[in-house]
């Protein structure tokens, strides 16, 4: 009796003591993870284009681990929803930098966003990853501008529709807020100082989700009867596409009669329209999902098995989160810590192969080299590329044609500084 | 001797080089087809097009259509029927098909094809054919196409297509600098006959050097057309406006019932009108995989489906949580408010955050041209369905038990109570029926908006606007409402741009429901009371 008491007891003290480790030695499995944040809205306005990365950056995460994961520790993908919401984006990442301990963050969408949550990136030094092409204007310490500057998107784009399509005469429609309206702005100064005439200039803002375009296309028909060849340069936003679109086709205005090139329409806000009507419609990316590459193919293979769906479609976007992860990758393996400040540092100079076949290097501004590449859309919702810079295209900070920024560098490398002004040597505009 | 045959020898290459030149424009273009500027195939389009090669329309065809291919510099045909042909000798390909591209094109190109296909089927059998040429002509103005253009005038019978062969001929003739007077003032006299904005355009930029006669002629004439066009763009805006009121009227219909004769504050409103549009997207899908043929009547399928759908998820909303709230607005307000976030958020997991395609049937395609004022189709059919919608709605409420019922309980719910009437299941009934009429909405909606699960929100404020400025209680108020708000916005948008017209509009409202609280048409009596 005594014996077999004894034994049970043993044994109870050996159950409770491999509970004990085992749970320790998963609390210290857990510890060593490197947490990766993930700020993309999952519900409101955005979610349509934002889910999407949200997939793209746990795809990643995964595939690295797959690959026995950074400085011998598990990557682990903390995900929050800001849910359109920009207040909370500045909360959202106050809880992942402060609450989840995350080496870094890869986030946001509009540019208001990305405004929301700079002081708080700057307030606990951390590192944004930020994917979408944007206005410029900007370069701190503590982001990453993956996506497309102005020189990177819409400057080619307007100079090839003047060279090729022989366009002389422009229409400038968007969405009312600071992306569309800082590159309005930029390209019109650009256009003027190409000896575009003031008259040949049309203006256009809509509010975010516009729905009814029936005077706005009227009135670009209009604009483009006056006998030169003429061109929309959309920054139209978001959901108010398609109905642009729609009215576009219903009226009858066909690329080869007004073409459109838009910045902000990929495949995914193609996916919602019958794109038959809007053959030859262009848009300026740095990346295609048509684009025939072994990386390309690789990747959207990838992405269709980790997705399980035949029809996901790959944009431009997802391919600047693809780079910018990397380049984090190959930066903390350098650096041997996620330390951000050290991150920082050395990343600057980093080189990643990207999708469209080149190799993108981090640049001392904290923007990236990326290929310009123009598309026309084709019956099947994808872009044919029909025309592509011959090299990659260094990001700019600060636009060359707007007073105020043309005199404007960023250079964390050498100078530390994101506003140095080359006329008065001075950092901080 | 030696030097006169190198002379010679030089002399006859010479002649076979010109001759080469001269003779073969059709051979030297069509290499240039696939080459990778499309510059070069613009180009070459040209060539091949004025060759007269009885290929030539078959290969600017096939260019068009993605049918041209070519390989190690062979460009090949492929017909509709998939038998490949050597554009250069006519015969059938033989060689092997596995390295074959086919050409690409972009907008450049595409505008030479038009260019071409026009100067090449002037003379085609069919007038739809005959008139496109006519249409690209009239905007390639090519010289070339002159002689061609005058038999085909001098053979049509169509007196559309005719018109459309004279105005190309005239802005030929307009944009040629040597052409004789009378010409120029008969081409001027056709173009003020056609009257619209492209005709204004050739009419004001005349190439110097016209005699003072024409150049008056053809003043006149323009300022003959802007007038026209001044008065044509004034009702085209009205248009817009009727046909944004349509499109307002139809969102804001459903919550007219739910808030105008029930009280209730309903937020989850648009989420109805999202449903709807959702219904839509499925009935088109299933359409489009068991029944191809339907897809031109899926819009009547999807209607009385998603009245059933709307309707239904609005009883189910009432009889769970709006009847417990009945008279606590705030409550009512809140409690719709989550309910659609949570429709949202319901079909967003469902479906998916991404837009969904919904197709419009080839009778909504297209514009109806009156004069110079073009009314797109789908619009046209919002318009009549909106007016028919509020019509039925309106029967409804005035000679069907139900309406008598609803008037009954929305005018003195006790006393319709001791008549008899169960007032709980009437409030059920009308509001499934003020929730299928947003579901219909959907339907609509679909064609000109985005199938996203945001769609209703959009529609959310617009559609209480409307119902508060038009008169709570008040189906006609609604109405009136719709058709100002659409109207003064669209004839705002030209002078003041999007963004503003909507800011006064807005300041406009809340003036007004100053001044009026219970909006245009007021109900009085007893009801205003209670």
């Amino acid at each position: 009796m005594s014996i077999f008491n004894m034994t049970r007891r043993n044994l109870l003290a050996l159950t409770a003591a491999t509970l004990v480790s085992s749970a320790t030695a998963q609390a210290s499995k857990a510890e060593e993870t490197i947490k990766v944040g993930v700020l993309h809205s999952l519900s409101g306005t955005m979610a349509i284009s934002e889910t999407t990365l949200k997939d793209v950056m746990l795809m990643l995460v995964e595939e690295q681990n797959k690959k026995g994961g950074l400085l011998g520790r598990k990557l682990e993908a903390v995900v929050v929803d800001p849910a359109s919401n920009w207040p909370l984006f500045a909360e959202k990442a106050r809880e992942l930098i402060s609450q989840h301990k995350v080496a870094a963050v890869f986030g946001a969408w509009t540019s208001v966003s990305r405004k929301s949550v700079l002081p708080v990136f700057k307030e606990l030094n951390s590192i944004l990853f930020y994917p979408v092409q944007y206005e410029g204007e900007e370069s701190e310490r503590n982001v990453f501008y993956t996506g497309a500057a102005p020189n990177q998107q819409a400057i080619p784009a307007v100079d090839y529709l003047a060279k090729e399509e022989g366009v002389e005469r422009w229409v400038l429609a968007g969405t009312d807020y600071v992306y569309p309206r800082t590159t309005n702005k930029i390209l019109e100064a650009y256009l003027t100082s190409k000896g575009v005439k003031a008259d040949d200039i049309m203006i256009s803002y809509t509010p975010f989700g516009h729905s009814d375009w029936q005077t706005i296309v009227a009135d670009i028909k209009k604009f483009g009867s006056a006998g030169k060849k003429t061109a929309v340069v959309s920054t139209i936003n978001g959901d108010a596409n398609v109905p642009f679109y729609k009215e576009l086709a219903n009226q009858g205005v066909k690329a080869t009669d007004i073409p459109v090139v838009a910045f902000s329409v990929g495949e995914e806000e193609l996916a919602g329209i019958d794109t038959k009507p809007l053959v030859g419609h262009l848009a300026a990316w740095n990346y295609f999902q048509s684009v025939d590459t072994p990386e390309n193919k690789a990747f959207i293979d990838k992405w269709k098995a980790f997705t399980k769906n035949e029809k996901r479609v790959s944009n431009d976007p997802m391919e600047a989160h693809v780079i910018g992860f990397n380049m984090w990758v190959k930066a903390v393996e350098k650096a041997g810590t996620t330390d951000p400040d050290t991150v920082i540092d050395s990343i600057v100079g980093i080189q990643v192969p990207n999708l469209t076949g080149g190799v993108s290097e981090m640049l001392p501004n904290h923007h990236i080299t990326k290929p310009v590449l123009i598309g026309e859309i084709k019956e099947d919702g994808q872009f044919e590329t029909v025309w592509q810079t011959d090299g990659l295209v260094p990001g700019e900070a600060w636009s060359k044609y707007l007073e105020g920024s043309k005199d404007l560098i960023a250079d964390w490398k050498t100078l530390k500084c994101g506003n140095y002004n080359t006329v008065t040597k001075k950092c901080g505009a | 001797m030696f030097c006169l045959r190198n002379i010679l020898r030089a002399f006859v290459l010479l002649i076979g080089m010109t001759s080469a030149v001269l003779a073969e424009p059709y051979e030297e273009a069509l290499p240039k087809l696939a080459s990778d500027r499309y510059a070069d195939t613009d180009a070459a389009i040209g060539a091949i097009a004025r060759s007269g090669r009885p290929l030539a329309l078959g290969i600017v065809e096939a260019l068009r259509d993605g049918r041209l291919l070519s390989g190690e510099g062979q460009v090949i045909i492929r017909r509709p029927s998939g038998e490949l042909i050597d554009a250069a000798t006519g015969q059938a390909w033989t060689g092997s098909s596995g390295d074959l591209k086919p050409v690409r094109i972009n907008n450049r190109v595409r505008r030479a094809i038009e260019a071409a296909l026009g100067s090449l089927t002037l003379l085609s059998p069919d007038a739809r054919t005959r008139l496109q040429a006519a249409q690209a002509v009239f905007r390639s103005r090519d010289a070339a196409a002159l002689p061609t253009l005058d038999t085909a005038i001098a053979q049509e019978s169509d007196l559309h297509v005719r018109d459309a062969l004279e105005s190309a001929r005239a802005a030929i003739i307009l944009t040629m600098p040597d052409a004789l007077p009378d010409q120029s003032l008969a081409a001027i006299a056709t173009l003020h006959g056609r009257g619209d904005q492209e005709a204004l355009v050739l009419l004001s930029g005349l190439p110097s050097g016209m005699s003072s006669e024409v150049a008056a002629a053809a003043r006149k004439a323009a300022d003959g057309i802007r007038t026209r066009l001044a008065v044509f763009g004034a009702l085209q805006n009205v248009w817009y406006g009727i046909s944004l009121g349509s499109v307002l009227l139809l969102a804001a219909i459903g919550l007219a019932i739910t808030f105008g004769t029930m009280g209730v504050i309903n937020m989850a409103h648009g989420e109805m009108v999202m449903l709807g549009a959702y219904t839509t997207f499925v009935v088109q899908e299933l359409i489009r995989t068991h029944a191809p043929g339907l897809f031109g009547v899926s819009l009547l399928v999807a209607l009385p489906l998603a009245f059933v759908v709307a309707g239904a998820v609005g009883v189910l909303i009432e009889r769970t949580v709006i009847r417990f709230l009945y008279g606590r607005p705030l409550e009512t307000l809140l409690a719709t408010w989550g309910i659609s976030l949570i429709l949202q958020q319901g079909v967003r997991t469902i479906f998916g955050p991404t837009n969904r395609e919904v197709g419009t049937p080839a009778w909504m395609s297209g514009a109806l041209e009156i004069g110079a004022m073009s009314l797109t189709y789908n619009r046209i059919a919002i318009v009549v369905f909106a007016f028919s919608v509020f019509a039925t709605l309106l029967l409804v409420l005035r000679y069907t038990s139900l309406g008598l019922y609803v008037r009954a309980v929305t005018q003195n719910r006790r006393m319709a109570g001791s008549m008899g009437i169960r007032t709980s299941r009437i409030d059920a009934l009308a509001f499934g029926l003020g929730s299928g009429m947003a579901g219909i909405a959907g339907v609509a909606l679909s064609q000109i908006d985005n199938v996203s699960p945001n769609l209703g929100q959009s529609y959310i404020i617009d559609s209480f606007m409307v119902v508060v400025f038009g008169g709570v209680g008040n189906l006609w108020g609604t109405l009136v409402g719709a058709m100002t708000l659409g109207t003064a916005n669209k004839l705002l948008e030209p002078y003041a741009g999007a963004v503003l017209g909507k800011i006064i509009l807005l300041i406009a409202i809340i003036l007004f429901i100053q001044r009026r609280p219970r909006g245009l048409f007021a109900l009085r009596g007893r009801a205003v009371e209670a």
